[in-house]
């Protein structure tokens, strides 16, 4: 059966919104629970971000629900006055996509870490993205499991030393970028919890996108990773790292004399060069809604665990058909005349092979 | 010219390979008898391998049916008939006949090199082995072919008709009209025109077979067997458990929404509800075990029926989710299927050995309601008490039903619709509580003084925001707490719902009122119990019988009952694990007799086990 489901809508269509000129404030979404997250945690700044930036969507309230799994960031529901559900380990997309799939009038959230996400629920995230469930998943990355402690994670690099790798890490890091990328995601994107501003202008995209959004944030954990992306923070040197991604332009990092610029080579490969004496027919302009995932993903290679060159902003965002849709599109088309009636259950319990028996006889054992 | 002759039973069983259609053949023989108006039961058995090699014993397939003029509680203790389409099959199921029974076998089958196959050094058919039997060789396969000389098929397809001809011969001998599986063929065939004309074709030679050779000199007739007055179908378990699982949906007036992963015997409960869509039924096939309950949680915590359906391993897979729906007290329908253990075990096979993982198999003290079905349309009634407990009390249910109710099936009298229970589910709209400013707030673990079920808001009701997980919550806000006193309660809390839960009491069949031994059941063990104690009865034994459909909470006048007889044995299909739960909960000397081969009790052993312990007691009160 073949079903027309139109072109996509936005992420949150179908949500209820607002009464028109009724506006909601950061305290609106702030909820009784004292944060309890440590000092200097990235997460603070991401929640402050959340909380000031779902006003601007304009849904109702009681329509947002955030599912998260086990780990700091998954605390994340508890500070929230909207629906939500402090879940399991890794478990938060397979739940997230019950509830969405049930539910069209919902805004659904998933907030996890690079633990929860990459590691014990590397399986349902995949999964999730592939299928694209209109879902926005906020992956807070910070390199090292911090809730219990300080083990290494399947971010942290090849050497990381941490309580569980007291003689290094040799274990071979997920870019999570390149996985979503590879699971066919169909929005992916990367941001850091110090840079509000482009936070937030990512979060608005990922929540306008229909599908699985993935939304990488590299955030600091002051107390078993401190500084994991302080050479990203500086201003000089943060700058000449970061390859900023914004549709149809080069990609570039620095600025002026010094900014450098992504070409592909004649072996196809993608590089690094300064600007100033690049031949412009070699450098790539950046397209988010390229249907072909590979320049995406060839652009998420790019980056190393020394940070030399860290793409960020939104490296894919396509409109492809959502697996959440496509379930009720079939339940609908399979109901045309709305609830099935008592007779077409009582039909059913029939079937197609029936036969009577007249007059009450001796019961049966 | 043959005989009628009026019996009032008959046990058949079709064996042949994977590949040879035995399953169909059983079932539409099984649909023919029940119009008829017989009782019935089946017990399919097949492997778990596809195709296994062919010809080998491996690789037989085999359904039972036992159809009467009376009621009928078993697929029946021995075959009367074995239909063997090939050495194999007759090498696998010689030793379930007794001697006597009749067999027809395919000859064509019996080539050299099948014979060796399966280790039979001459054939059966010609060194007397057979004697205490008696032997009908028929070519089926060749005389199929032949019937079909005027089509223009390969010859491979011809010979996949053979199990038509097998079909029309025993419907010949059992006087089982024919119209059903000529319907069934059009249907299945529609797009087939060659096939099903192939197919009707070799019903009929198979049918005419039967008239004209001297081979069958005797016709027998099964009188329909009396029964309440009703509408009757034919039904296995798991369709049973899915019009069960809907039919409490519809009731309830709510979507119903499967998370499921395929793992045999519980696939077919995936593939029934993914033909229900419209009845509101969403299906969901998940990743893994794990994601398909975790979908259903998510759908539950969104008001919608969550039901995720498996087996034992996937049971195992799914407790870390149950932990969590026991916390978060969300309505939640699991369904294993049990099949036999451990690991990946038997998978095609029937066992009762996932018990104490239904009852225990999680972190924490975890308690769930759980319950089982006793026979294939008891499923209907028990997925309908799943729905409604999991509903009413916001709990986890887990329902246990096994491979032998799964495939099996017999007929059911279809209920009335106000025969159906009704489903209320009641959500919350308002404020229950006030906060420590006096504003009107919702605490999500305000419970109901009588059933103790805490208030279910779902997404979209506005004013009652709140936030469920697995970390323990205050008695009533819901909040985050590590308050050791308040972890004591919560725990004591939910445990006391699950005790509460409304279960009739323990019925128990004792039509003198004086018998000293009680033979319990519970799941599919019902219909070998029932149908032991019926064979004691009739020798003027005195035994009682009763069955536990509700294993948690059990019933109030369990121990009562228990205690009020000098003996109680219990069979299981497990090492005797509610025997174990019984003793620790009544300190009764529950008599244990258990065994696990994969498939279920007969009811001569079953009955052999009776007299033993009666034989017991008998010495006891002599001595």
């Amino acid at each position: 059966m073949s079903i027309d489901l139109g072109m996509p809508a936005s992420g949150v269509a179908g949500v209820p919104r607002l009464p028109d000129g009724d506006k909601q404030t950061k305290r609106d979404f702030t909820s009784d629970q004292e944060v309890r997250w440590c000092p200097g945690c990235g997460d603070y700044i991401i929640l402050n971000a959340v909380q000031s930036f779902l006003p601007d969507l304009g849904l109702r309230r009681e329509n947002i629900v955030f599912v998260s799994g086990i780990g700091c960031s998954s605390r994340f529901p508890y500070y929230l006055d909207t629906y939500g559900m402090h879940s399991i380990h890794g478990r938060a997309p397979a739940i997230a996509t019950g509830l969405a799939t049930s539910r069209p009038d919902l805004s659904v959230w998933v907030v996890t870490g690079d633990g929860d996400a990459l590691s014990i629920g590397g399986n349902h995230l995949i999964h999730a993205l592939r299928r694209n469930v209109n879902l926005t998943i906020l992956l807070f990355n910070n390199k090292i499991y911090g809730l219990t402690k300080g083990q290494y994670s399947p971010t942290s690099e090849i050497g990381a030393v941490t309580k569980s790798t007291p003689a290094g890490s040799v274990d071979q890091p997920f870019n999570p970028v390149s996985l979503a990328l590879g699971a066919e995601a169909s929005f992916v994107a990367r941001t850091m919890d110090s840079d509000r501003t482009h936070l937030t202008e990512v979060l608005r995209a990922a929540a306008e996108h229909r599908g699985s959004s993935l939304v990488e944030i590299y955030q600091n954990c002051p107390i078993f990773n401190d500084g994991a992306f302080d050479v990203l923070k500086d201003s000089e040197d943060g700058q000449a790292r970061i390859l900023h991604l914004t549709d149809g332009e080069p990609i570039r990092a620095g600025e002026g004399d010094t900014a450098r610029v992504v070409v592909r080579g004649a072996d196809g490969n993608l590089s690094v060069v300064p600007e100033k004496g690049a031949d412009p027919a070699t450098v790539v302009t950046h397209d988010v809604a390229a249907a072909d995932p590979s320049l995406a993903f060839a652009i998420s290679r790019l980056d190393d665990p020394s940070m030399a060159h860290v793409p960020m902003g939104i490296f894919r965002n396509v409109d492809r058909p959502t697996y959440d849709d496509g379930v009720r599109a079939q339940v609908a088309a399979a109901s045309p005349d709305g609830p099935a009636t008592d007779a077409e259950l009582m039909e059913l319990l029939h079937g197609k092979d029936t036969w009577t028996v007249e007059g009450s006889m001796e019961p049966r054992a | 010219m043959s005989t009628l002759k009026n019996i009032d039973s008959v046990v058949i069983r079709f064996a042949g390979d994977s590949g040879d259609g035995m399953q169909l053949t059983g079932d539409r023989f099984t649909s023919d008898s029940a119009v008829l108006g017989n009782d019935l039961s089946t017990l399919p058995n097949f492997p778990a391998e596809i195709r296994a090699p062919q010809g080998t014993l491996p690789g037989v397939s085999s359904f039972q049916v036992h159809f009467a003029d009376h009621s009928v509680l078993t697929p029946g203790d021995a075959p009367d008939v074995l239909v063997a389409m090939n050495p194999a099959a007759l090498k696998a199921n010689l030793g379930d006949l007794p001697r006597g029974a009749t067999i027809i076998v395919n000859t064509d089958e019996f080539t050299k090199r099948n014979l060796s196959k399966v280790g039979y050094a001459e054939s059966p058919l010609d060194d007397g082995s057979l004697e205490s039997w008696q032997v009908h060789p028929v070519p089926l396969t060749s005389i199929t072919v032949e019937a079909l000389a005027d089509f223009d098929l390969g010859r491979k397809d011809k010979e996949r008709a053979k199990n038509m001809f097998a079909l029309g011969l025993l419907s010949w001998m059992y006087t089982r009209p024919l119209d059903g599986t000529r319907a069934f063929l059009a249907t299945k065939f529609a797009k087939l025109p060659d096939i099903l004309e192939a197919n009707l074709a070799a019903l009929r030679a198979g049918h005419a077979y039967g008239e004209t050779t001297e081979a069958f000199s005797v016709q027998y007739a099964v009188a329909p067997a009396p029964m309440d007055s009703g509408t009757y179908r034919n039904i296995t378990g798991n369709v049973a458990t899915a019009y069960g699982l809907t039919t409490a949906a519809h009731r309830a007036g709510l979507p119903l929404v499967l998370g499921s992963y395929p793992i045999t015997p519980a696939s077919d409960l995936l593939h029934n509800l993914s033909k229900l869509k419209h009845f509101g039924v969403t299906t969901i096939q998940a990743e893994d075990e794990i994601a398909a309950i975790g979908s259903a949680l998510g759908a539950s915590f969104g008001g919608a029926i969550g039901v995720t359906t498996t087996s034992g391993p996937g049971l195992a897979l799914k407790s870390e989710t149950i932990g969590l729906a026991v916390s978060l007290e969300l309505p939640l329908v699991v369904i294993d299927v049990q099949r036999g253990g451990p690991s990946t075990g038997l998978p095609t096979k029937t066992e009762q050995a996932d018990l104490l993982q239904a009852m225990f198999g999680r972190n924490g003290e975890s308690p769930v309601a759980v319950i089982a079905a006793s026979s294939p349309s008891d499923c209907f009634d028990a997925a309908i008490e799943a729905v409604r407990i999991a509903t009413t009390y916001r709990t986890p249910v887990i329902l246990l039903t096994d491979g032998y109710l799964a495939n099996g099936s017999q007929p059911w009298r279809l209920p009335s619709l106000d025969e159906l229970p009704s489903v209320d589910v009641e959500f919350a709209t308002e404020p229950n509580a006030t906060d420590a400013k006096g504003k009107p707030v919702f605490h999500p673990y305000v419970r109901d003084e009588q059933t103790l079920a805490r208030a279910w808001a779902v997404p979209g009701t506005p004013g009652l925001e709140h936030r469920v997980g697995g970390i323990e919550k205050a008695d009533g806000s819901g909040e985050i707490s590590y308050d050791p006193a308040n972890h004591d309660t919560m725990v004591r809390l939910r445990q006391a719902k699950i005790d509460g839960i409304e279960v009739p009491d323990l019925e128990v069949d004792d039509p003198g009122g004086d018998a000293k031994l009680l033979v319990l059941g519970w799941g599919s063990t019902y219909g070998p119990i029932a149908a032991a104690t019926r064979l004691a009865r009739a020798t003027g034994a005195k035994v009682a019988r009763a069955h536990l459909r509700n294993l948690a909470p059990m019933p109030a006048n369990l121990g009562e009952v228990l205690r009020s007889y000098d003996r109680v044995v219990l069979p299981e299909m497990n090492l005797g694990q509610l025997a174990l739960l019984l003793r620790a909960e009544y300190l009764v000397d529950i008599q244990s007799h258990t065994a696990v081969r994969g498939l279920p009790f007969t009811a001569v052993e079953l009955a052999a086990v009776i007299n033993e312990h009666l034989e017991v007691l008998h010495e006891g009160s002599r001595a």
